[in-house]
């Protein structure tokens, strides 16, 4: 089995049993900030894993780099995008997946989940975050 | 005070143009304008100009000629003509000198534009991942409001419809054949619930424009056309902007509202007193949000508007009667100037087949682009 990590640092919580999305928090003014920002003024804050879908749309062509996932125009299959808001923190721009386009709905229950993207050089599997319908919804 | 007059325009068509390149549509465009205005190049005293994508706009003296004016370069993304134009009035306002030059032009490659994530401040995986993409952006924007506002994909289509029928009636314009209803709600998907058809393409052309101290203007032309507003913003916290991980919770306005009203204030006129509307239009959902950013309608009332044809060249409002950016493409550098251009040979009553009736007097423009920044001008003859 193949090894795997996040595509970046301090992105998502992982390996783990419950991964979070790591944001930030402004402790002057409150304000959430995805991805974290670096700085004295900013606690560093695991964001909700749950949350309403706010809007979205459906990628249909390959986009062109830096997006590396180059498979042929053939080949390459539509992926839903969509914001996803997290109560009482911040909306969060994700991919959409478990779920047929056609389903998607505004204010539908969204969990986040942590997928496999593509394998790098050296073998890894690079982790992406996504947010999936939610169980219970 | 000082009044600002714009007494030359020149264009060279956009679309695409082979073997010709973006600094050479811009030395085409400023020697139309010239020619326009009956003065030479010598007569400039001084000129702004951009393009995104294709070269630097000062070096087109080697070509227009090397007078010593001092060509300053502007670089604003799709504002990049709209900043050109201020700066012009901004310099005629402060009295350094009589008569200017505002230039924009541009030449891009096809398809959707590559984005650069480090260079828009962004880390590199959104960008890796299949995140970043304007086309990506429209669609969530629209298809937001749509759910919050009742606009149907109908009217989506009602204005990619008008844009090829107006372009039609354009001969600089790129897409110069209409394109029905259906044929524009079946094609391609892009991003939902975008058809290929609502979308502009990136593209090449530019226009250039002389301005003038207003008391100068008899001079040059009889039918001088007066700059009495342009303003510009960057965005507020809360807007919705393209390339960005996430957003605020609590919505705010765009930064065309605060562009808008700052045009309207400085201009001393009202929405009422509009003739005709140029508007961003990267694609049909932007015209239909811009109506209401920009203050011509309330959010919503789009639906009926575009169903009743108020926004078509006989219509109440026409909007974007030389095709927009859906018609004649996005070259970024000359897109804003292009809408100044279309209200300048309106206002002149030249536009032939598209000429909006009853003798428009007043003409407003409206440019926006990422990363959040908004320019509007008003015009009247």
């Amino acid at each position: 089995m193949s090894t795997q990590k996040p595509i970046a640092d301090n992105l998502f919580t992982w390996p783990s049993d419950s991964p979070k999305l790591i944001g930030s928090k402004d402790s002057e003014t409150g304000r959430y900030f995805f991805p974290a920002k670096n700085s004295n003024q900013h606690e560093r804050v695991e964001l909700s894993s749950k949350g309403k879908l706010w809007t979205w749309t459906v990628q249909r062509f390959l986009p062109k780099t830096p997006y590396i996932d180059q498979v042929s125009p053939e080949d390459f299959k539509p992926y839903a995008v969509g914001y996803i808001e997290l109560p009482g923190e911040i909306m969060v721009e994700s991919r959409i997946v478990d779920i047929d386009p056609a389903d998607l709905e505004i204010g539908m229950e969204m969990e986040l989940t942590i997928e496999p993207f593509i394998k790098n050089d050296e073998g890894e599997e690079l982790m992406i975050f996504a947010f999936k319908p939610s169980k219970n919804s | 005070m000082t009044e600002v007059a714009i007494v030359g325009i020149g264009i060279h068509p956009f679309g695409r143009t082979d073997g010709v390149s973006g600094l050479q549509q811009g030395v085409h465009a400023a020697k139309e304008a010239l020619s326009d205005a009956e003065i030479e190049w010598k007569d400039i005293e001084f000129a702004y100009g951009g393009s995104s994508a294709a070269g630097s706009a000062d070096t087109m003296v080697s070509e227009l000629g090397l007078t010593g004016v001092p060509f300053m370069n502007v670089s604003n993304g799709c504002a990049t003509g709209g900043s050109a134009l201020l700066s012009a009035y901004t310099t005629i306002k402060s009295g350094q000198f009589d008569i200017g030059m505002a230039v924009g032009f541009d030449k891009h490659p096809r398809g959707a534009f590559n984005a650069d994530p480090e260079a828009a401040g962004l880390q590199k995986w959104y960008g890796e991942t299949g995140l970043m993409l304007t086309t990506q952006f429209f669609g969530m924007k629209i298809q937001r409001y749509m759910h919050d506002y009742g606009i149907s994909s109908d009217a989506l289509a009602l204005v990619a419809e008008k844009a090829f029928n107006n372009g039609s009636l354009n001969p600089n314009a790129w897409r110069r054949d209409p394109v029905s209803k259906e044929d524009i709600l079946n094609g391609m998907m892009v991003s939902d619930p975008l058809t290929k058809f609502m979308f502009c393409s990136p593209a090449e052309g530019a226009v250039a424009l002389i301005l003038c101290k207003a008391d100068l203007a008899n001079k040059y032309t009889t039918k001088p056309l007066f700059l009495k507003g342009a303003a510009f913003r960057s965005r507020p916290l809360g807007s919705f902007e393209v390339f960005s991980p996430s957003l605020e919770i609590e919505r705010g306005p765009s930064p065309t509202v605060g562009a808008s009203k700052a045009t309207f204030e400085m201009a001393g006129i009202s929405h009422e007193d509009i003739d005709l509307a140029q508007l961003q239009d990267t694609e049909s959902g932007a015209e239909i949000m811009h109506m209401a950013e920009n203050g011509f309608c309330k959010d919503g009332d789009q639906e009926k508007m575009l169903q009743d044809g108020e926004t078509k060249i006989d219509g109440k409002l026409p909007v974007n009667t030389d095709g927009g950016c859906i018609a004649n493409g996005e070259p970024v550098g000359a897109s804003g100037l292009r809408q100044v251009y279309e209200n300048c040979v309106q206002l002149r009553g030249a536009a032939g087949k598209r000429q909006v009736p009853n003798n428009p007097k007043t003409a407003y423009t409206h440019v926006y682009g990422a990363p959040g920044i908004s320019a509007c001008t008003i015009i009247t003859n």
